[in-house]
């Protein structure tokens, strides 16, 4: 009977309800954070030309945490001009095998320091220490050494070709998982031999900073790796730069529309990992408390910052209104404030702006006249914070269900039958990843083969691998980072 | 004037090849074909952007069918092709004649193409095993990438009129893509008599769509349109390779570029054709652990 109230007999285990955590803080101390960051361009820091720098805050608490320089278009070129001498000059000349040995060096110099990087990671991007200490890095570490060793063996990956690679490589990263989307980047690259100028976001540009020390500490010939700090404008001239012939860039599809216009005239090849509208799909014979756990880790995870966040969830009729009560008693025991402490589940937002992005969501929500529900957490009073929220009553039509929103929101749609739901969930521009949770095997199957996206997880969600390719169908863009699939971006034949 | 004859031959109408259908164009315009000499062979539709519509249309609505076919089944249906070619050669190496090749180009152009279709007919059941990866990912999930068509892919077709087109057609269709062809402009003579040869080799209504005409009317249309999810240009003019990329970034289109000048080489036929119109799907899937029972079985 669904329409009767299940009451449950057991507490809910719920902060502020007799069960209460000790605060458990990770120490700051271990991560040395120098005041001011130069740009590492052909092995050496760099000022930047024109003198400028820009702070950067701790999300957590808005205070000043470092600067770093600001790459004019000259930076730019001296970054592209000391990349192709190092390609010319050293990459594209060593034996792959050294080239790989290298790449090995970076996980263990990687792996060595992991702890001050979860530690910078957490304190630059707001996300919980617990995700940095026990996902980013150790991920980050483990895709440089699993590109590491395809270095000498690239004619196996592609039958009856040589590759060759495509010389320098323009990267830009997103600001939602730094120093991982760093490692996708850059590892590949150095794997197929090309050498890189990388921008990091302008809000969270530290930790590609220590992985551009820990590659000169690595001994990287100069100019293999050049890390060049800054904004849009920065990214805009790295782009439009002549001499480069490779760009992969991670981001919004809005700026990933206007790269393809840029270089629309130019043989730069390019690949591009844009947004996403994640449907997570829960059938009636789905393990019900599995599926909570899934949707919560869907969406929730990183604070929402994820472009494969399964931000829509499309649950079936029969079972709805017991899943949102478990979802909601899931919900109320989320741990929101200091990401540096160890028990905390939702961190920082990642900037004022992306606060304020995720707010306007909000409030269009409750205006379309859909039913918000969110954690009563108390939050911090500096910083930038947003409860678990989550919308039911959202229409397929909603913006709450069409736009990607990059924050901790869910909209909670419902569904009959498998048919429908995949009209549904591939009624998006978007087709990065999926969600499905069923018990039936062949319905798995038959769901991951018709849904339009590039990543389907079955009875599970947010899992990522080195080994396994990750990127989008449609207007979540083209292209594959991680596996065998990773490498066909950085080769040309 | 000439002497009348004893017997008038029949004249062909080259129309256009929608749906599994053969309309004319829906705006009533036509374009001279002409042969080597500068005379005219024949009145082709002049495709109108509505007629590309239709035909796009028709390509998603036939694009499930297609690629849920059995991987074999699409060999066989691209072997029929070849046979159905086969059948017809002298029809072709006439046509392709008219249009000024030499006798000898023309029966290389149309040999070429039907073992091009038997090449690719081949590897409708296999580049899946060469390109597809189970990854060892290192949590206790069961992860896999398979290639799954793109969708609706907008063809710009070669200017070697039968072995070009088919040599771009063939990977499109053996990896269950469904295509709307634009023919080259000066010689679409073949095209057309194609589009008869599949539609006689069990391709369903829809797979294949050819459109004659003006591509640079049709170009801007096609490029833009929502519903199409690659495009693929042969020739090599900077001009149009930039405007395609342009026009595609409205729904991210894939632009895939195969700038061949000779189609009869060995190397402008590879299932990496075939897989540059492919995308990558990983499947995550977890795998029960049994904790505590201690077997190593």
């Amino acid at each position: 009977m669904a329409t009767k109230k299940t009451k449950s007999s057991i507490r809910p285990l719920r902060p502020g309800s007799g069960w209460t955590y000790a605060p458990a803080p990770e120490s700051a101390a271990i991560a040395r954070i120098d005041e001011q960051y130069e740009l590492f361009i052909d092995g050496k820091w760099q000022k930047p030309s024109g003198g400028s720098y820009f702070d950067s805050i701790n999300p957590a608490n808005e205070k000043k945490l470092y600067r770093a320089a600001l790459a004019n278009e000259k930076d730019v070129e001296k970054a592209v001009t000391a990349a192709r001498k190092a390609f010319d000059k050293y990459w594209k000349k060593m034996p792959p095998a050294e080239r790989g040995k290298y790449i090995f060096r970076v996980a263990r110099l990687m792996q060595e320091q992991a702890r001050e990087l979860s530690i910078m990671e957490t304190l630059d991007g707001g996300k919980p220490i617990r995700e940095s200490r026990d996902f980013d890095v150790p991920m980050a570490c483990n895709h440089f050494f699993y590109y590491a060793g395809w270095a000498d063996k690239l004619e196996y990956a592609f039958p009856n070709r040589t590759p060759k690679p495509i010389g320098v490589a323009a990267q830009i990263t997103p600001w939602n998982f730094p120093l991982l989307m760093a490692a996708w980047k850059i590892a590949p690259a150095l794997a197929t031999g090309n050498t890189i100028v990388l921008k990091p976001a302008e809000t969270t540009s530290l930790t590609t900073l220590k992985l551009a020390s820990i590659i000169q500490e690595a001994d990287l010939p100069p100019g293999v790796v050049n890390i060049i700090t800054g904004a849009g404008n920065t990214g805009a001239a790295l782009v439009r730069h002549p001499g480069i012939n490779k760009i992969a860039f991670t981001g919004s599809t809005a700026v990933g529309k206007l790269i393809q216009q840029e270089t629309a005239s130019s043989n730069k090849k390019l690949t591009l990992e844009l947004g996403g509208k994640a449907a997570n799909i829960i059938f009636s014979d789905a393990p019900i408390d599995q599926a909570v756990e899934g949707v919560v880790n869907g969406i929730f995870f990183n604070q929402g910052h994820v472009c494969c966040a399964g931000s829509r969830v499309y649950v079936q009729e029969s079972i709805a209104p017991i899943f949102l009560q478990k979802l909601k008693d899931r919900m109320a025991t989320l741990l929101v404030g200091d990401p540096m402490d160890k028990n905390t589940d939702i961190g920082a937002i990642n900037s004022a702006e992306q606060l304020e992005k995720i707010n306007y969501y909000i409030r269009l929500g409750k205006k379309e006249g859909s039913l918000h529900y969110e954690n009563t957490a108390t939050l911090p009073k500096k910083g930038f914070y947003c409860r678990p929220t989550l919308f039911t009553k959202v229409a397929q039509s909603s913006r709450l269900a069409q736009e990607e929103i990059f924050g901790p929101v869910l909209a909670i749609l419902t569904f009959r039958t498998e048919d429908e739901v995949i009209e549904k969930a591939n009624n998006t521009p978007y087709g990065l990843s999926a969600g499905v949770w069923t018990d039936k095997g062949s319905r798995i199957f038959n769901m991951s083969k018709r849904l339009k996206a590039g990543v389907v997880w079955a009875n599970s969600y947010n899992l990522f691998d080195p080994t396994s390719p990750f990127g989008g169908y449609k207007e979540s863009g083209y292209g594959r980072e991680g596996g065998l699939h990773g490498l066909s971006p950085y080769v040309t034949f | 004037m000439k002497k009348p004859q004893n017997r008038i031959s029949v004249l062909k109408t080259y129309k256009l090849y929608i749906g599994g259908q053969f309309p004319r164009t829906e705006s009533g315009r036509s374009i001279a074909a002409l042969d080597a000499k500068g005379n005219k062979i024949a009145n082709l539709c002049m495709a109108s952007r509505k007629d590309g519509r239709e035909a796009i249309v028709a390509a998603r609505a036939a694009l499930g069918g297609w690629n849920q076919r059995a991987a074999n089944n699409r060999g066989q249906i691209l072997y029929r092709i070849a046979e159905m070619l086969e059948a017809r050669k002298d029809q072709f190496i006439a046509e392709l004649q008219l249009q000024g090749l030499s006798r000898v180009a023309a029966l290389a152009e149309t040999n070429g193409a039907i073992d091009r279709w038997i090449y690719y007919a081949g590897w409708c059941d296999k580049y899946q095993a060469l390109f597809s990866t189970v990854n060892p990912v290192a949590s206790s999930h069961y992860n896999f990438s398979v290639c799954e068509p793109m969708g609706v892919v907008t063809i710009f077709a070669p200017t070697s009129p039968l072995l070009g087109l088919t040599s771009v057609l063939a990977p499109c269709l053996a990896g269950g893509n469904t295509a709307v062809v634009i023919a080259d402009e000066k010689r679409s003579l073949c095209a057309i008599s194609l589009a008869e040869v599949l539609n006689s080799s069990d391709v369903p209504g829809g797979v294949v769509n050819i459109l004659t005409g003006s591509k640079a009317e049709l170009l801007p249309w096609l490029a833009e349109h929502r519903d199409v999810n690659a495009l693929v240009y042969t020739e090599r003019d900077p001009a149009t390779l930039s405007s395609l990329r342009t026009r595609a970034t409205g729904n991210l289109k894939r632009v895939i570029h195969w700038p061949y000048t000779n189609w009869s080489l060995n190397k402008a036929q590879s299932p990496h054709l075939i897989m540059d119109l492919q995308e990558i799907k990983t499947t995550w899937h977890p795998i029960q652990q049994i904790t505590g029972s201690g077997a190593s079985y």
